[in-house]
């Protein structure tokens, strides 16, 4: 299609139908200097200084990352405990260990929890009440702001266990991550073929069998892609858990034992606690995370991507 | 027929299920519709337990701490109205702000404006801002966005300071440049909700505004956006509600100032930004208030999410006809 002006109908033909003459065809010239068609043109026009407006964020956002946070990477960031106050140098280690770790302890209690729901609502009883439910409650999920997962936590597993904790963080990232990996795995094995569901219940497949031998093999790449889009997501969620996991100066493996039940650091609070400090070391450093948080979701992302082409 | 009735000779195709196989497709389907309860079960708790831990609060500030302004934690004053009042006024900025750049946006990428490459990059530029975390866009707004508003903010405030809305000078933090990094949040979600709704407009329709005659805009804005106008309204809804619970970004930019005001370069306040920055502080006597307000926050977005949710079933079912 042209984007550019349609033919205008000639204002004539209604008074020449009117008269009872022969019809007159309409005028196929273009017309580019009307005023409807001038006026069509410089919303185009603003359409694209809007497109152009809405993606300057974007780029200006990815240039402090490389240009600030560029400047500080470098590999004792990555290894080194974050400084105190007026110290020079140190890093963020135990932040990418505490952030992947959370990330780790969340998924594992979130995917599983979120296929077994996407396997009732896809195969057991997609149109029953009870799935008719537990969507809408998904769905409500997704729309859960991140703090209250974190205040959910903290009642739930903070004040219990009388101490702030990577299990609780993870508890409060789960939450937040199951309402991704049920719809998205509902959609994956719902495009699953009836024909070949069928044949297998022919060969005397009970329904259990066709699940894990035809539908999940078959729907393993877009299940994936939601359990990485929500793994992407809890990464760089910080509100959930400040007041969950709270924040660290120290690894969590210590003397070749793991501590899970201590504050634990994450990559996204140590940006929230350095952004706001005094100290030009600190703010550096937390350009420098916020470098390093970025590129570590955007190629969760891209992995996902990846696996959701090649299903298609 | 015989090879059926045989339970697995060689040379079979098939055989009957065993007594095993019964048993664990009976034990895995129990497990997935426990799965679909723990779902149901998950949101009751979560509603269970902050209403719980927010009874307290109830009990001793009733309804009164809805409308009060003060917080004091030494005396026990607690009121949320400015919080309220700050989420639902940064909100409904970065709604005009970024439902305004969202909606064009989803226009421009669905109305063939662009040669298909070029619709790739802008595709992907709004699934990375989606994808950017907010910590991250928090980090930013303090570093540039408030440095690059604050001379047009001095210069409104001292030209047009006697309209409410330019009542103040922007001293860093603010209720601006909060709602400027919120409406970037929220700008993808509604670009992507609206481009649904507008794809699911049939093609031939606008075909036939264009054999009508009627320009590019014509059929946009005549034919086009009217049918799509129930998605778009939910599109619209639904990124409000994700702008009501967004918690990092304005808890780093708006200022944590418990005030009433109109002025769009006052330090204000919000519910997710008041929970972020007490929270981690807080004694037991303020958890329960923390908890009361964080009730108030979930019962607001729940109703705005749901009234989108709704909003999008009813336009699904429109063009469904």
């Amino acid at each position: 299609m042209s984007p550019g002006v349609i033919p205008a109908v000639d204002r004539s033909v209604g008074q020449g139908m009117a008269v009872g003459a022969r019809p007159v065809p309409p005028s196929l010239k273009r017309a580019p200097l009307e005023r409807r068609a001038l006026l069509s043109e410089a919303l185009t026009a603003g359409a694209w200084a809007a497109a152009i407006i809405a993606s300057v964020p974007l780029v200006s956002v990815l240039y402090m990352l490389v240009v600030r946070g560029g400047a500080r990477l470098h590999w004792s960031v990555l290894v080194e405990l974050p400084p105190a106050g007026f110290e020079m140098g140190g890093g963020f280690g135990n932040a990418i260990v505490g952030t992947v770790v959370m990330v780790g302890l969340g998924a594992l209690i979130s995917v599983p929890v979120g296929i077994l729901c996407a396997v009732f609502l896809a195969e057991l009883g997609p149109h029953s009440t009870l799935a008719g439910a537990v969507r809408f409650a998904a769905k409500t999920l997704t729309g859960l702001p991140s703090i209250l997962a974190g205040v959910f936590a903290y009642a739930s597993v903070v004040l219990v266990t009388g101490t702030y904790s990577a299990p609780a963080g993870a508890v409060a990232l789960a939450v937040l991550m199951v309402p991704t990996v049920v719809l998205t795995a509902e959609e994956a094995m719902k495009t699953v073929s009836r024909i070949t569901r069928d044949a297998a219940y022919g060969m005397g497949c009970t329904r259990s069998q066709v699940i894990w031998r035809i539908v999940l093999p078959t729907a393993l790449p877009g299940i994936l892609t939601g359990v990485m889009l929500a793994v992407a997501r809890a990464a760089g969620e910080t509100a959930p858990l400040l007041f969950t996991a709270l924040f660290s100066s120290f690894w969590l493996v210590e003397h070749g034992a793991v501590k899970l039940m201590q504050p634990t650091a994450s990559l996204a609070v140590l940006i929230y606690n350095f952004s706001g400090m005094p100290f030009e070391n600190q703010i550096e450093l937390a350009w420098a995370a916020s470098l390093v948080l970025v590129m570590l979701v955007l190629f969760v992302n891209i992995v996902s991507r990846l696996l959701g082409r090649r299903r298609a | 027929m015989s090879s059926l009735e045989h339970a697995g000779p060689p040379g079979a195709v098939a055989s009957a299920p065993s007594a095993w196989d019964f048993f664990a497709d009976r034990a895995f389907r129990a497990l997935a519709t426990a799965g679909a309860y723990l779902i149901l079960l998950l949101l009751a708790f979560i509603l269970w337990q902050i209403g719980r831990k927010a009874w307290p609060g109830m009990r001793d500030y009733g309804v009164g701490f809805l409308t009060s302004t003060n917080w004091d934690v030494g005396r026990g004053h607690f009121g949320i109205l400015p919080a309220i009042w700050g989420t639902l006024y940064s909100s409904f900025l970065a709604l005009v702000i970024g439902g305004f750049f969202g909606v064009v946006m989803a226009i421009f990428l669905t109305q063939d404006f662009l040669p298909p490459r070029l619709a790739v990059v802008f595709r992907t530029t709004v699934e990375l801002l989606a994808a950017i975390p907010s910590v991250v866009y928090g980090l930013w707004g303090i570093f540039v966005v408030v440095p690059a508003i604050r001379p047009g903010a001095d210069w409104l405030y001292s030209h047009l300071g006697r309209i409410p809305f330019f009542g103040s000078t922007l001293s860093g933090p603010g209720l601006l440049p909060a709602a400027l990094v919120l409406a970037i949040m929220i700008l993808p979600t509604v670009a992507a909700v609206s481009q649904d709704a507008l794809r699911q407009v049939p093609y031939r329709v606008k075909e036939a505004a264009y054999g009508m005659g009627a320009t590019r805009w014509e059929a946009i804005l005549k034919v086009m956006m009217p049918t799509a106008l129930t998605g778009i309204f939910g599109a619209l809804v639904l990124g409000f509600g994700r702008a009501l619970g967004e918690t990092m970004a304005l808890a780093m930019l708006i200022g944590n100032s418990n005030q009433l005001s109109l002025s769009l370069f006052s330090p204000a306040n919000t519910l997710a930004a008041l929970l972020a920055l007490n929270f981690p502080e807080a004694g037991p006597r303020e958890v329960a208030v923390l908890m009361y307000a964080a009730l108030v926050l979930l019962a607001i977005t729940l109703l705005v999410n749901v009234a989108g949710g709704a909003i999008m079933a009813m336009a699904g079912r429109k063009a469904g006809k």
